[in-house]
């Protein structure tokens, strides 16, 4: 359970960025989270709640974009995407250790007043 | 009082784990709950998600999973703006744990990151590789629990300097703490620095420590299968080390099984096959760590 720590990790993001912009208020946080990464998306969201209490971001939406695992088969020169986040590649069935993309776990935007 | 609509209804603030479910329905419909982990529960008529110039002329009203709800935004105008951000929630540690990477080259010391969920023979192991390398390498450990020290205490009998983090009710090590942890190892004449993370096989997997090496154990006991019930810590691994390789016949390991599946969940990794009580396969594991260590001396112009 370490979603506590990285959703207040990205509200710590969030409202410095917002503060920086002037913001009086957060209206939505927009996180991208990546299949590899290991966090919940259900209890950041649990999290978020509790967190943004008392901050410019109260009542904000929190919006997840989910970041699909994707992998680089170097035996067929191809980047193909995982949907079970292992890497076997769906053309020649050998499993890939270069993960491309899957492990974002980021701030994309935040929609502010 | 909500901030949202200033509709001032009280007795709305979390209290308890029910507290996700905003009692207090308004037009924004908090995400969570839902099935799906990304996306807008919100429908026609809601204007967040895209930057737009006009002016609102709120009151309006929509309709969101049938609460209707009238938002009044005339003070504000409604505009909202867009702030790109784009940058990873992660950020402090991954620059501390760069920190630590350009400390511990400059002291010419290898250093490896121990996970593993509780209980499969991350100390005992370490334990017994810091004596089988001490005639090759001089090692340092420092390592996480949530309490106690008695895991420092077991280390201690290597002959090692051991420095116990404990860190309460956090279930992983981050980079800060590591900083601070090797400030109290007298690190002269060291040359291996083994961090043994807090027994955990998810959280510790998204934070970098400024390890050369991600050391991922499994021990016999916990069911082949683990490296594919945990894809992302098995991911991240550089080696994974088999434990407690004399149980095997009593817990009915399937060799086989296991390996095939630490290949699936970790392509990259290395495998080695280990018990620390009959020094199976620790030989092997010595001598890696002395290459490893020979290989990145001659390589980084940092090195000894």
């Amino acid at each position: 359970m370490h979603e506590l720590s990285i959703m207040q990790g990205a509200l710590n993001v969030a409202l410095e960025q917002a503060r920086k912009a002037g913001a009086i208020r957060v209206h939505e946080i927009r996180l991208r989270i990546g299949a590899l990464s290991g966090v919940v998306p259900d209890a950041l969201e649990f999290a978020f709640e509790a967190l943004a209490a008392g901050t410019l971001a109260e009542h904000a939406r929190l919006t997840i974009e989910h970041v699909p695992a994707r992998f680089w088969c170097a035996k067929c020169s191809r980047e193909f995407q995982s949907d079970d986040m292992f890497s076997e590649c769906p053309g020649c069935h050998t499993p890939s250790g270069e993960l491309r993309a899957g492990r974002e776990m980021e701030v994309a935007s935040l929609e502010i007043d | 009082m909500c901030t949202e609509c200033g509709c001032g209804l009280p007795g709305e603030k979390p209290a308890g784990i029910d507290a996700g479910h905003h009692e207090h329905v308004h037009g924004h419909e908090h995400s969570h709950g839902h099935e799906h982990g990304h996306g807008h529960p919100h429908g026609p008529g809601d204007h967040h998600g895209h930057p737009h110039d006009h002016p609102h002329t709120h009151p309006h009203s929509h309709v969101d999973g049938g609460a209707e709800h009238h938002h009044e935004h005339e003070a504000d105008g409604g505009d909202h703006r867009t702030v790109e951000v784009r940058q990873a929630i992660l950020d402090q540690n991954d620059r501390l744990a760069e920190r630590n990477r350009g400390f511990f080259r400059a002291r010419g010391l290898l250093v490896l990151n121990f996970l593993s969920s509780p209980g499969s023979g991350k100390t005992t192991f370490i334990r017994e590789a810091v004596r089988a390398l001490q005639p090759q390498l001089k090692a340092g450990v420092i390592v996480g629990d949530l309490a106690t020290d008695n895991d420092a205490r077991r280390l201690r009998e290597s002959g090692a300097p051991v420095v116990q983090v404990t860190t309460g009710t956090v279930c992983h090590l981050e980079a800060e703490m590591v900083g601070r942890a090797v400030g109290q190892i007298d690190l002269n004449g060291l040359n291996l620095l083994i961090i043994e993370n807090v027994g955990n096989l998810v959280c510790p997997a998204s934070y970098d420590l400024g390890e050369d090496l991600r050391v991922v154990l499994l021990s016999v006991t916990e069911g082949e299968d683990k490296p594919l019930k945990y894809p992302p810590m098995f991911q991240s691994a550089d080696v994974v080390i088999i434990s407690k390789t004399d149980l095997s016949q009593a817990c009915g390991y399937d060799r086989e099984t296991a390996l095939a599946n630490i290949r699936r969940a970790a392509p990259k990794a290395r495998i080695f096959e280990t018990s620390a009580k009959t020094g199976q396969g620790m030989d092997d594991w010595c001598r890696f760590v002395a290459e490893q260590h020979r290989a990145r001396s001659a390589r980084d112009p940092l090195g000894p």
